[in-house]
């Protein structure tokens, strides 16, 4: 968002977050939603992150507990199915990795600088003391 | 409208709490969430018979704690409504921490504080250690010195609040028990001459409206909370103190009562003067007119505005005082009063640097008395005599045992 003197915000701690009126926004994906510059969604809290989630789609059941369970909106599904996360808003807090009940976990946490498609290839195996 | 009116004579005899609920019912309220305490619990008591009685077209919301009826109001004041409540002491201490979220979302709620002690030790009745405590929260703040100003206040805070250009909530403070208990002759308005000056509610980017969504009470962080904050100082600092005084020559040509952010008695050629707050202002008056037939020339200030301070309008009225002695109603703990801070700092660039010191007094409601008054104006004349003053600058009235005195 481009940056504003104090005297040019509305008054009050408040944002418009979309550009006009808003119609069937629980059917509306984010990204086609129209947000105003002014919106969260415009911020990235990516630098708030140590590690981050990895998600390994091989071994996800598509049981949607991660897309519950993120407190950020920042797992991404697309007709029940995961695809992916969305870096820009996920804060690195690790409870979709919690929650994953597959074994192998299917997200696993790495540090922010991990490389994504050496830690698939290298994947941990099936914990057998928790099978 | 779907209410009653209600028949007031010309002159009803009210409490200050009965006061402040008439006006509460006369705004037409859209939402009060409120719980009961000592000595405020009459107002909401009051609304809420009001309303089952069907003169209010309202809400009433029975919540769990202060800091839950606050949290109500503040939900209620975003989604587009008029919205009061009441509190004393303990409870305000509750509802301390939503008080900043109101002002930060510029919500015009009106909160009705009815001045008592904090805990501990335990106490119900009066001083102004609550209204002191939450001084900086970003609430405008009024002082009524009895119950027709409690009653008075309640539609200017409604007005000064909702105006679009301040939008900041607004506190009535008054005096525990003092006020809040004493019933006394108060001129009425009727109700559509009440609700007239009061004005409709005009809500703005209230979140039910959903031509325009929006976010209330979002995160910043560092990007933009200096700048919130900057512009919610600047508003306090610029546009309140303007648009209280508009609001109060309104009254004033309505009710022909005339409300100043600084009281002034006999100030006009006062060489000693004691500024307060409440019930205080009244006593000094009466001591001051008495110092008066002894040869002091006495003055007296009352505040009638604390948030914003009026730091120009104190200098203005004191720039002929030769003494001045600061009241205040509430511990100081570890630091000399507010009242003496505040009208050190709005002389201390001024060309009259007159003689100040502190009196700390009446706290968990013990009396001010008359007596009291006229040694502290008699050692006010002493300072200016001696051209210094004469005492150490804070001082104890009242409190049992040796005296206690510092800096
Ligand atoms: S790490 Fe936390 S914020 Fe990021 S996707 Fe997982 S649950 Fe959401
Ligand atoms: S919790 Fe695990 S298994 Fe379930 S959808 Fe998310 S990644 Fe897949």
């Amino acid at each position: 968002m481009a940056k504003k003197g104090w005297d040019e915000f509305e008054i009050g701690a408040m944002l418009r977050t979309f550009d006009g009126k808003i119609d069937d926004i629980a059917g509306t994906q984010q990204e086609d939603r129209a947000y105003s510059q002014s919106s969260s969604y415009t911020a990235s809290v990516a630098d708030w992150r140590l590690i981050k989630p990895i998600f390994n789609k091989d071994y996800c059941i598509d049981c949607q507990f991660c897309w519950v369970y993120c407190p950020d909106v920042s797992i991404i599904s697309r007709d029940k199915k995961l695809i992916g996360v969305d870096m820009d808003h996920c804060k690195g807090c690790g409870i979709c990795v919690e929650v994953c009940p597959t074994n192998p976990k299917s997200l696993l946490m790495f540090p922010e600088q991990a490389d994504e498609e050496t830690e698939i290839a290298s994947w941990p195996k099936k914990d057998e003391e928790e099978a | 409208m779907a209410f009653d009116k209600m028949e007031l004579r010309d002159i009803e005899v009210w409490d200050g709490n009965f006061a402040a609920a008439q006006a509460m019912r006369q705004s037409q309220i859209d939402v009060v969430a409120a719980y009961p305490i000592t000595p405020s619990t009459p107002i909401v008591e009051g609304y809420a018979q009001f309303l089952a009685d069907g003169y209010i077209e309202g809400e009433f919301v029975m919540v769990e704690s202060e800091h839950a009826a606050m949290s109500g109001c503040i939900g209620a004041a975003a989604a587009g409504g008029r919205v009061a409540t009441a509190t004393s002491s303990q409870g305000l201490a509750l509802m301390s921490e939503t008080l900043y979220q109101a002002s930060g979302m510029r919500l015009p709620i009106v909160l009705n504080l009815v001045n008592r002690a904090l805990a501990s030790p335990l106490n119900v009745n009066g001083d102004h250690s609550d209204m002191y405590m939450v001084r900086d929260s970003g609430w405008i703040q009024f002082d009524a010195f009895c119950p027709q100003e409690a009653y008075d206040l309640n539609l200017i805070a409604f007005r000064v609040a909702e105006d679009h250009d301040v939008r900041l909530p607004a506190i009535v403070n008054q005096d525990g028990f003092m006020t809040s208990h004493t019933a006394q002759g108060v001129h009425t308005l009727t109700d559509d001459v009440a609700y007239g000056f009061v004005g409709e509610f005009k809500p703005m980017n209230d979140m039910l409206d959903f031509e325009h969504p929006v976010t209330h009470g979002v995160q910043t962080e560092e990007d933009w909370h200096f700048e919130h904050k900057a512009r919610q100082h600047n508003d306090l600092m610029t546009k309140v103190m303007p648009k209280i005084k508009e609001v109060f020559a309104d009254f004033e040509k309505l009710t022909g009562r005339k409300y100043s952010p600084v009281e002034k008695y006999d100030m006009d050629d006062a060489d000693v003067c004691v500024v307060c707050l409440g019930t205080s202002v009244e006593t000094a008056r009466e001591v001051a007119k008495e110092m008066r037939t002894q040869g002091i020339k006495a003055g007296v200030i009352g505040l009638r505005v604390i948030r914003p301070f009026p730091f120009f309008e104190i200098a203005e009225a004191l720039k002929n005082v030769k003494a001045i002695a600061a009241l205040d109603r509430s511990s100081p703990n570890g630091a000399a009063g507010m009242l003496f801070n505040e009208i050190a700092g709005s002389l201390y660039n001024t060309q009259n640097r007159a003689l100040l010191s502190g009196y700390i007094y009446g706290l968990g409601g013990r009396d001010l008395t008359k007596a009291h008054l006229v040694s502290l104006f008699k050692e006010l004349q002493a300072n200016v005599d001696a051209g210094k003053v004469t005492t150490q600058l804070q001082q104890f009235i009242g409190v049992r045992g040796p005296k206690l005195a510092y800096l």
